[in-house]
């Protein structure tokens, strides 16, 4: 089947090479990173988690955002679907894999990570992390080879793969759950303290995951005879809307208990991310996320209200639009702001501010790079195989 | 029995087990399991309200090491908190870079807005607002670090000192986004290197090792000291001025117990429920 990944017109080479040159990139900054330390990096002793991290925050939750697309087909019989529930499968080993290497880049020490496997430490969330994520990547691989490979031979996949479908779908879950755990069980960072936060990590995977899918979908309509279907996109439609509706809705509580209490702890980072924090000995006010913050609930809320718009008028580029808008949005609040803000202001409310170094941005590029190629490889298999099916049958 | 009244039995009997294990899972998890080692004088545990300080453990069990710092008498004697700090960092190798963003601290000095955010500095007495307060890390009888540590690398002695292992840590730092008081602190950069020739360690102590880059170190109550019955550097530099105290918080007869028996003490963040084991006199 991998054979399919070696044939291409220009088009498609092209985006490999583009993706290989910044691959390239990301490792030699990586190398630079490993031969200074994590110094070469923005982080600093008060902001200890960078871009890194917040990228792997983001990304675990595309991959959970997966069963969004394996769910309706495999627990509803929801045929419509029968053409995108690979690629949701695909999509969720790229991003497990993006995960991983983002795990990797920040670890000060990366040589000793199978430490994490070596002394099991049954009370840190961090175990319970590697432990969903690797299972996740294993299921995602294993059930969606077999299937595809089946559809490859022609016949009906094996039976033995059905429990690992099924299982997959709670772990969909997991995986966002326990990485919401590795924030929410912190004391006193107030800003991450909250029950609602794996309901909220899980709203937006369920929103961001489908949308990005939606995305690569329009643009292989264009560039491929690969269309995932009308009713199949109205579907899609629906639940990115509701999940994306639903992560406001969230948002919005964490507004409601932070100003409404009126508890100082509560409001601060909030007031951080969307207003700037002054500094009452110095007066100094910090606010570099603010317009990141205001943009990505704006980008949120146009691009729920341009979704819908676009089923009406049944119009793709419309579709499009909107659902990077919800992507970026999510990208923002999640990849950004969620675990940035969380150190401003610091356990003895001081505020310092954290800006990625090009080292950083280098490698956070490098690792997107290969998340996408990886993306390309196993959708070019994919769709290949789908298409000449079709063909036959 | 018809399938789905089976399907029921089934699912009722999972729950069962899942409410009645689920608290155990939970104990284990926080570690709560082991028995606490408690505060100082033996008190009945007692459901702490929400948001209050956590109610005091069970009965103490062992040794649990603690500290007192009169703020008073460091502001009584200008130098002395530098001294102590002094005697830490060049005794453990602590490396200075020259900036903020790649620092490092065992020990150092904040106001009391900063040591202290969750008590009130509205309306203090000027003697508090121009005071300094020395802190580190504060060996919580429950510490969240060593809950977040994945690989054990920090862990909590018998005595109730939370300690490190600087060749098993991995570098992820969730113990930092763990501890609410900044106690910890990573290796950004090769603290055996130099800038423009000077070094980092500018006098070497060769009696206790340098850090690797890429880890996170901390104040160790200078557990090794201890060991040899010695008191802690920072306690032994304030001399006979009294303004540390250091023993057994467990030992009724420990110098540690008797201030803390005799005098009012506060400990930062006590809401948290991490029960730390340095107190202050203010
Ligand atoms: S002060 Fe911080 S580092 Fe020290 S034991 Fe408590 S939580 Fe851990
Ligand atoms: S940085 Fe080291 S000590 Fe801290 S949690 Fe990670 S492995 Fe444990
Ligand atoms: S107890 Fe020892 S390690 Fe801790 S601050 Fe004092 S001198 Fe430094």
């Amino acid at each position: 089947m991998l054979e399919k990944a070696l044939k291409g017109n220009v088009g498609y080479w092209a985006w490999i090479l583009c993706l290989l040159g910044i691959m390239g990139v990301g490792v030699i900054c990586y190398a630079v990173q490993f031969n200074y330390g994590l110094g070469a990096t923005g982080m600093s002793r008060d902001v200890t988690w960078g871009i890194y991290i917040s990228q792997f925050t983001f990304l675990v939750g595309v991959a959970a955002g997966g069963l969004m697309l394996v769910l309706p087909y495999y627990l509803h019989h929801y045929k419509d679907f029968g053409r995108i529930t690979i690629l949701g499968e695909f999509m969720a080993i790229a991003a497990v894999a993006m995960c991983l290497l983002f795990i990797m880049a920040d670890l000060g020490q990366p040589m000793r990570a199978l430490n994490v496997v070596f002394h099991p430490t049954p009370n840190s969330m961090l175990f319970y992390d590697m432990i969903v994520l690797n299972g996740y990547l294993f299921l995602n691989v294993v059930c969606g080879w077999v299937v595809l490979h089946s559809e490859y031979k022609g016949i009906k996949y094996p039976n033995w793969v059905k429990p690992l479908i099924y299982l997959s779908i709670p772990w969909a879950v997991s995986i966002h759950t326990v990485t919401a755990f590795l924030y929410c069980g912190l004391p006193g960072r107030h800003f991450w303290l909250t029950a609602i936060l794996a309901p909220r990590f899980l709203a937006s995977a369920f929103a961001a995951g489908p949308a990005l899918l939606m995305v690569i979908a329009l643009i292989m309509k264009q560039t491929t005879k690969f269309n995932v279907g009308r009713v199949a996109q109205d579907k899609l439609v629906t639940i990115i809307g509701y999940a994306a509706i639903l992560n406001f809705f969230f948002l919005g509580c964490e507004i409601f208990v932070a100003y409404y209490s009126q508890i100082p702890g509560h409001m601060h980072t909030l007031d951080y991310l969307f207003f700037g924090l002054t500094d009452h000995a110095t007066g100094e006010v910090y606010n570099n996320l603010v317009p990141f913050m205001r943009a990505s609930v704006i980008m949120g809320f146009a691009g729920i209200a341009l979704l819908f718009f676009s089923r009406s008028q049944k119009s793709d580029s419309m579709l499009a639009i909107s659902c990077i808008l919800i992507f970026v949005s999510f990208w923002i609040d999640k990849g950004l702001g969620l675990v940035l803000g969380g150190f401003v202001p610091n356990g003895m409310e001081q505020i310092t501010e954290y800006i990625p170094t090009g080292i950083e941005i280098g490698v956070t590029a490098g690792i997107w790079a290969t998340g996408f190629f990886i993306i390309t490889v196993l959708y070019k298999i994919a769709i290949s195989v789908k298409l000449e099916n079709e063909k036959t049958a | 029995m018809d399938n789905s009244r089976r399907k029921f039995l089934k699912i009722a009997g999972i729950s069962a087990v899942a409410t009645v294990g689920a608290p155990a899972a939970l104990n284990l998890l926080t570690g709560n399991a082991h028995a606490s080692s408690g505060h100082g004088a033996p008190q009945a545990a007692a459901p702490a309200a929400h948001g209050a300080p956590a109610a005091h453990g069970e009965a103490p069990t062992g040794k649990r090491y603690g500290m007192v710092i009169d703020a008073r008498k460091f502001h009584a004697n200008p130098g002395l908190a530098e001294k102590c700090i002094e005697a830490c960092h060049t005794n453990y190798n602590v490396p200075d870079f020259g900036n903020k963003k790649d620092e490092i601290k065992w020990l150092w000095k904040m106001p009391f807005a900063n040591a202290f955010p969750e008590h009130s500095h509205y309306k203090k007495d000027h003697t508090v607002h121009s005071m300094d307060f020395l802190v580190t890390c504060n060996h919580c009888d429950k510490p969240p670090c060593v809950r977040a540590c994945p690989t054990k690398a920090t862990f909590k002695n018998k005595d109730g000192i939370v300690m490190m292992d600087f060749h098993r840590c991995i570098g992820c730092r969730f113990c930092m986004a763990a501890c609410p008081y900044g106690a910890r602190s990573f290796n950004w950069r090769d603290p055996r290197g130099s800038e423009n020739g000077v070094p980092f360690i500018k006098k070497l102590n060769h009696d206790f090792p340098t850090r690797m880059r890429g880890v996170v170190e901390k104040c160790s109550f200078c557990a090794l000291r201890l060991a040899e019955g010695k008191l802690p550097l920072c306690v032994e530099a304030t001399g006979d001025t009294g303004a540390m105290f250091f023993g057994d918080l467990n030992d009724p007869h420990s110098d540690v117990s008797k201030v803390l028996q005799s005098k009012f003490t506060i400990q930062r963040k006590p809401a948290l429920g991490t029960t730390p084991s340095v107190f202050y006199i203010i």
